[in-house]
Formats: C-alpha cells, structure tokens, sequence
C-alpha cells in the first residue's frame, strides 16, 4: 500500500519534472552510471545518490527501477527507461534517444535494493518543487508513518521555508516519532504536542493509540492531554456546524413562513395555498433560467436577480387574485377560509403539473453559489450563505415595510384592532387585498431561494406548508420579529437533535414540543397583549 | 340505552337509519343469493368499494360530531381512523400466522425480515379478536383524550387548534414510517388471511364486513344524535356557538369539549378497523394531514351540523373520486380544489344544510 502510494506521488512528480528541460546531463551521467552494474549494493547506494542528487529525471528513474521498466548498456554504462508507449528514454537527457538503443540489460533489483527504493522514493517527493506536492507528500507520510521516511524529513524541515508546508512536514514527523518505540521520551512528548495542535480526527485516532504497552508513562500522559485537546476542539467544531446548519435550515423556514406571518397576522386567517406560492416563485426561476439559456447563456449568473422581482410579481398577482376571487368573501370565518385556500392550493399544483410535469425541474445554480469556504476544518457552502444572507434581507426589507411606509402603519394598525382602525379612516379591505398580495409576492421570492436547495416539484410547498404554520403560531402572530425566533429557533433545535435523536425520530420529538408549548402559550411567543376574551 | 338512542327521533333519521337497514341486508343478498349473470348482481368488488364508502361516512360522522356540533375544527382525524385501523391490521396480521412467506407462527413476516427475535410487547395479546376490539377503540380515545386534555384545558381554539391536530398526525405519520416502530415502516401492514376464521378473500365474508359496516355507521349516528339532540347537545352547540359566552355562564366548556373529542375519536377508530379488512392494507400514508383535510370536505359538502350530510357527503365525494380518477385522471384534483372552494363559497351549509333550508322554509310558508 505505502509503496504503491509513493509510487503514485512520485510519478506525479516525475510528470512534472519531465516538462523541465534536461539539465546537467553529464553531473547526471556520473551518479547514473552507478546504476549500470549487477552488483546489488552498489545499486543500493546509486538510489540513494540519485534520490539525493535533484536529477530531473531521476524520479522516472527510480519509478521504472521499481517497476522493472529500467536497463543499462553494459558498452558504456548508460541508463534507459521504458517509457508508457513501450520506447526508451535516455536517463540521462530525459530525452528519446536518437536511435533506439539495443543490446541493454535489466537493473536487476532484489529485496534490499527495492526497500532503500521505496524510502528513496518516498523523500524524492518531499523534494519536490511544488508546495501542493511537498505538502501531499508530508500527508502521505503522516498516514504511512514510515520510519525510513525520518532523516528525509529532518533535512527538510531544516530547509523548508513555505511554513504551511513546514507544518505538514513537521505533523508528519510527529506522527512517524509518535509510536517510535527507540525514539527519545523528549521527542515522543514533542509530537504528543505536536499531534495535538494539528487537532483532527486522524491525529486523535494516532493520539489514542499510544498505550503503556508502547510507551512509557511520561508519553501516555502527553498524548492523552492532546487527545483530550482535540476531542473537545472537534466536539466544538461539530457544535458549531450543528448550530450552521441550524442556521441555515433557520434561515429558510423563516423564508417560507415570513410571507405567512403577515397574512395571518393581518387577517387571521391560514392560507393554505401559501406554500403553492412558494412553489410558483420557483418555477418562475425554472422559466427565467430556461429563457436565460436558450437566449442569452451568458447572463446566466444573473437569472437569480432577474428572477427575485418576476417571482415577486407572479406570485403576488395570483395571490391578489385568490384574495379578491375567494378570500374576501370568507373574511370572519377562518376555518372556510382555510378549506377554500386548501382547495386553491390542490388546483394551483395540478396546474403546475398539467404545464410542466409532475417531474422535478432543474434549476442551476449560479457560479458564485457553487462550492466550499473550509474554515479550519468548518464547512461553510457559499449557497446556504447566500441564502442566510438572503432571508435577512428579505426580513428586514419586511420590517422595514411594516415599520416606515404607510401601507405599514395601515397593516400595523388592522393588526391590532381592525374595527377601530376602519373607523378612523382605513380602508381594510383595500389593506387586506395588499396584505395578501404583499404576503404571496414574499413567499414566491422565498421560492426563488428555495429552488436552489430543494427539488423543483409541483409538491413543492406541501412540505414546507406544516412547518411554516408551526413557525408563525410558535413564534406569535402579528410579530415578524417572533416569526425570526420561531424560525431559528425551530432550525436550531431540529439540527441539534438529529443527531442525537435521529433526523425522523427529532423531527417528532420537535412537533411534540410545539403542540405542548402551543398548550402553555396558545398565541406564541410574542402574542399582542390585549384584553380581549377571544378574537 | 335504547330511549336514549331514539330520544326525539325525527323523521329524517327514522329514513336514514331504514335505508342503512335496507343496504345492509340487500347488498349482500344481490351479491351472494343473485346469480352472476342476473341485471340484478352486485359484483364483489363493489361491495368492498361501498363498504370501503361507508366507512368513510361514518369517519364524516365522527368529524361532524366535533366540527359541526361544537366548532373543533379538527385536521388530524386521519390519524384516529388509521390508529382504529391499524388496532384491526395488527389482529389481521397475527392471525396470518405460519401461513406467511417466513411461516414463523408468531412473528410477521416484515419483523422476521428485519432479524427481530421476538414480539414488541405493543403486539402482545392481538391474537385475540376481543382484545384487538377493545384496543381499536381505546386507542384512539386515549390520544384523544391526552391530546384534548391538554389542548382545551389551555383553551387552544380555532385554526390554531386545527394546527395543531394537523402536526399530530404529521408527527404520527413520520412516526409510523419508522421500522423500528414495529409497524411494518413504510409497507404498513397487508397480506391478511382470514378474520375471525373466515377467509378475507371470500365474498361471504366481504358482503358480512360490508353490512356490518352499515350496522356500525347507523349505530354510530344514532350515538350521535341522541348527543347532539340531548341538553347535552345544546351546550355543546352554545360553545360552538359563544364559547367565552357559556363559559361565563358556567359550563365547563373544556369538559364538554374533551367528552365530544373522545366519542368522535373512538367513532373514527371504528371506521378505521372497519375500512382495513375491506381494503386489505394499512400503511402510514393514512395518516398523511391530506387525508384529514379531505375527511373535512366530506363533511362540508354534505352539510356540516346534519349529521346525515356528513355521511352522504362522504359517500357522494368518494364515489365522484373513484369516477374521475377512473376517467380522467388529471381532472381529480380539480375537482376537488374547486369542490373546496365552491362549497365554502356558495354552499356553507352543504347540500343537506340547502335542502333542510329551502323545505323548511316552505313548509314554514305553507303553515303559515
């Protein structure tokens, strides 16, 4: 395994090292001849002179020794490998020979001479001139823990200057000295330390495998304190993922229930077919993305801006028209409200599915959403950012709405008292008609997001309808800033227990939680204090 | 009992109850007594498909007795139907026995398929027949009365209520999807063999289920109409009506509520185990918050508050079902969105509601 491995980094640098021009071709000539004879010892000290001779092409050298791929013409001693097309290659340029070479003899390797190989193939990449290949070579060694490997490691350590790399090297020295029975007790102790700073599950494992049976009492303890160290290090490290991730799923509950939150809030009513409008918002992207690529591909990074205003739009022109077709004939009886908009929400999905298919859409993700931000072993995915980012702005777009405009102080003012604010003067079925739309438009916005981490599907907003109830009733109706608790919180605890309890089993557990805290506060947290019997 | 049950009968319910009679004794008499060739012959599928109805009317029913007498709007009365029915599927399972594709005597075949060694202590005693019938009762009434305690004495009313009956069965169905429930996860439980010694797949045994499950709905609306006609009755329709009100004059609303909460629970529970035999299968998606809100339009369309209604409506929406996704597949859900809509909107009362209105009124007219 462990030459194989080498192997493989050695041929990845001998690929490089070939697109190097020759050099020294006659210094190189000196060591190679050292290779030209049967006599197994003098090959044995030819690899190591090679290894430490920095010949462009000794790396192929020593990979096509290993492989038997290497000869020499016993004439004048010169050194040809068989190169993948099956022609030989002069050692000694790097070059094909002008004519090929005939009358050549195999360097003939035996046990000895294939184990002073494999250690001088494993240094040979710690040479490299490439950090990335200095540094996988570092890595490598930390995983194989090969002793022979240590001398390599000490001379470059001291030459090393890149200090990312000269960290790699030094963990890998640490992993090798660590389970050295012959190592000095200072040393050990060093990479007990040593390990512990690099503080990752593989250093844990090699920290906890260091028993009385292999060291000695002053090692043990070292390497339980590091082991220590980087077990509550990791356990951190994956608390604060769990809480991302809460924050994350946080983040898109709060998308999904925030157009929600004022609908009811506003007029007091579930709207089923809210999350039917998450899902137009979504197929509005699908619409734009297409129109995007057969048009004009290049725009394509902007089809999520492009698509923000147009959910908007569609969304809130159906919701505008369910509010004026159906719901204000229903205004002061929720529960027929409720039937109603579960009956819009069954035609708006088979609508969906009758124009674009029961099957899940692609919609693509824009360059810049794509990949991975590695915080020190801490995952960040730029989409889930985004998307953080994303409902915060749409929240405070929200409150801002409500707090400093005048459609927001009507809102506010039906909210708290709708028939003493129609008899100061607003017009609340005009504020009622806006509400909705305004709500609708915000959840097709959400659908824009959700379209880039959720299945595009006419069963879209049935998944995130239950949920988004939750949110809105736990987080109090009426109050955006209780829909943003509700919303984190709800995301918070779900990824917190599902590892413990399992994603099912604390998804469960969360609903049961909500329904006895929907006991204890029946309107929320933040409900509007009032002294009304029932509303 | 029996002058509690026919306490102030009207005549509506006297031709109710004769025409379940009536359905209970003919249907099967056309199915088995009626040769296969005869104009006259029900074949057996469709005494399933209508036992299958009318399990569904009395489910209506037990949602009426809640929703249209006292105001519980509930969405989660999927989950004591599927409870009811899984009490039934887990005695149908035991009695499959060593006849099942393992033959172990005692364990089913999906606990054998996941290396369980012996029964959950939740299976114990589902051999017996009068256990699993206590069991399809007690079930759904104690989740109901659980769930009510808590739910009414802290004064959850309206949508809010509706919300959370909804997350129940939610919760429950991401529950039952589970293996290690030990309810069969997703494939729920199927492959049933006989029922009380009687081969399920026999049509005798079919014709008997489906008037037994006439039986039970005309029972079952004969409960509760002694309830809703009783004083009883009367508060429950004044806290439907003025909750804070009756409150104030000194009802326990929240004792009333619970009372009517269990009853209907335990009536669903019954529709439940009826409907498992006659469908052959119980599975999670039962308990999925669709169905519940489905079992509401039955209601709505037949007239909430009549009782009567609520079984036709159930009847009447699930046979167009079963003809329009039959026919047109695509047009179902439709259909049903607009069903929803049509009957809030212009139907608040349902049919049954619209018809006592107009004769009433004209019969009024006429007297007067």
């Amino acid at each position: 395994m462990l030459r194989r491995l080498t192997l493989i980094l050695g041929l990845l640098i001998g690929l490089a090292s070939l697109e190097s021009q020759p050099v020294w071709a006659d210094d190189a000539n000196i060591v190679l001849k050292r290779l030209a004879t049967d006599n197994y010892g003098d090959i044995e000290t030819g690899i190591t002179a090679l290894a430490a001779s920095g010949i462009a092409s000794s790396e192929a050298v020593l990979n096509a020794l290993a492989d038997s791929r290497l000869s020499y013409r016993p004439s004048d001693k010169a050194i040809f490998f068989k190169d993948a097309s099956g022609q030989w290659i002069d050692a000694a340029t790097n070059a094909l020979p002008s004519e090929q070479p005939t009358g050549l003899k195999p360097v003939k390797v035996n046990n000895r001479v294939r184990r002073a190989l494999d250690a001088a193939l494993g240094s040979m990449t710690l040479l490299s001139a490439d950090p990335q290949k200095r540094m996988a070579a570092a890595d490598a060694v930390f995983k194989s823990r090969d002793a022979t490997t240590l001398v390599a490691l000490d001379s470059v350590i001291a030459k090393e200057t890149d200090p990312v790399v000269r960290q790699h090297f030094e963990e890998a020295r640490a992993a090798v000295l660590i389970l050295k029975p012959d190592a000095s007790e200072t040393d050990r102790v060093g990479a007990a330390e040593k390990l512990g700073q690099r503080g990752d599950q593989d250093a844990l494992a090699l920290l906890n495998s260091v028993t009385e049976a292999n060291a000695s009492f002053v090692v043990v303890a070292a390497a339980s304190l590091a082991a220590k160290g980087i077990s509550r290090r990791l356990a951190l490290l994956s608390t604060a993922q769990n809480a991302w991730y809460g924050l994350s799923l946080g983040s898109v509950l709060l998308l999904a229930a925030i157009g929600l939150a004022i609908t009811f809030g506003v007029m007091g009513i579930i709207n089923m077919a809210h999350g039917e409008m998450v899902m137009l918002g979504a197929y509005t992207t699908f619409v734009v993305q297409e129109i995007i690529r057969s048009k004009a591909p290049s725009l394509f990074d902007w089809s999520l801006p492009i698509a923000i205003p147009l959910a908007f739009c569609v969304s809130a022109l159906v919701g505008l028209l369910i509010e004026r077709t159906v719901i204000r004939y229903l205004y002061g009886r929720p529960l027929e409200t409720l039937l109603a908009t579960w009956g819009v929400s069954l035609m708006l999905q088979q609508a969906v599915r009758s124009a674009f298919g029961a099957n899940n859409r692609e919609v693509g993700a824009p360059s810049y959403m794509a990949g991975v931000w590695n915080l020190n072993g801490f995952q960040i995915t730029y989409g889930r950012l985004w998307i953080i980012l994303f409902s915060l702005a749409v929240f405070l777009a929200l409150l801002g709405v409500m707090r400093g405009t005048s459609l927001g102080l009507r809102m506010r003012a039906v909210i708290q008292n709708r028939r003493m604010a129609a008899a100061m003067g607003i017009r609340t079925p005009v504020i009622d008609a806006l509400t909705f739309a305004l709500g609708s438009g915000v959840a097709g916005i959400a659908g824009v997001a959700l379209s880039q981490i959720d299945n595009v599907s006419p069963n879209l907003g049935q998944s995130y309808i239950i949920d988004s109830f939750l949110v809105v009733v736990f987080g109090g109706v009426g109050n955006l800033w209780g829909t943003l608790l509700g919303a984190l919180s709800l995301g918070l605890a779900n990824k917190f227990l599902e590892p413990i309890a399992g994603a099912v089993l604390g998804k469960i557990i969360l609903l049961a939680v909500i329904i006895l805290f929907i006991q204890r506060r029946p309107r929320g947290l933040f409900a509007l204090k009032g002294r009304a019997v029932e509303q | 009992m029996m002058a509690f049950l026919f306490h102030r009968f009207d005549k509506a319910s006297l031709v109710f109850i004769v025409a379940l009679a009536l359905i209970a004794v003919f249907v099967p008499v056309l199915n088995l007594a009626v040769p296969d060739g005869s104009t006259f012959h029900i074949p057996t599928y469709l005494v399933s498909l209508w036992g299958k109805y009318l399990s569904y009317a009395l489910l209506a029913l037990a949602l009426d007795l809640v929703w249209g007498y006292c105001g519980i709007l509930s969405l989660g009365h999927g989950a004591f139907f599927a409870l009811g029915g899984y009490a039934m599927g887990m005695y149908l399972m035991r009695q499959i026995g060593a006849r099942g594709v393992y033959a172990d005597p005692i364990l089913p075949d999906f606990m054998v398929f996941l290396n369980w060694k012996e029964l959950p202590i939740t299976w114990y005693f589902f051999d017996h027949f009068a256990y699993a019938l206590v069991m399809i009762i007690l079930v759904p009434a104690l989740l109901a009365l659980v769930f009510g305690w808590f739910a009414f004495r802290s004064r959850v009313t309206g949508v809010y209520l509706s919300i959370i009956t909804q997350s129940l069965t939610y919760a429950l169905l991401l529950a039952f999807f589970r293996n290690d429930m030990g309810f069969g996860g997703n494939n729920g439980l199927t492959d049933f063999k006989d029922i009380i010694g009687f081969s399920i797949q026999a049509p005798a045994t079919r014709a008997t289920l489906f008037s037994i499950t006439a039986v039970m709905l005309a029972f079952g609306f004969l409960v509760a109409r002694s309830m809703v006609a009783s004083r009883f009755g009367q508060v429950l329709a004044s806290i439907r009506d003025a909750e804070s009100r009756t409150r104030f004059l000194g009802y326990r609303v929240e004792n009333y509520k619970l009372l009517v909460f269990v009853v209907s629970a335990a009536m669903a529970g019954i529709a439940g185990a009826l409907y498992v035999p006659q469908v052959g299968i119980i599975n999670p998606s039962e308990f999925a918050p669709d169905n519940s809100i489905e079992a509401v339009i039955w209601v709505a369309v037949g007239g909430r508050g009549t009782l009567i209604g609520a079984a036709i409506g159930a009847v009447l929406v699930n046979f167009a079902k079963t003809w329009l996704t039959g026919t047109f597949p695509d047009f179902w859900l439709y259909g049903l969105g607009a069903l929803f809509i049509l009957v809030t909107l212009f139907l608040p009362k349902g049919i049954i509601g619209a018809l006592a209105a107009r004769f009433g009124a004209r019969g009024k007219g006429e007297a007067a």
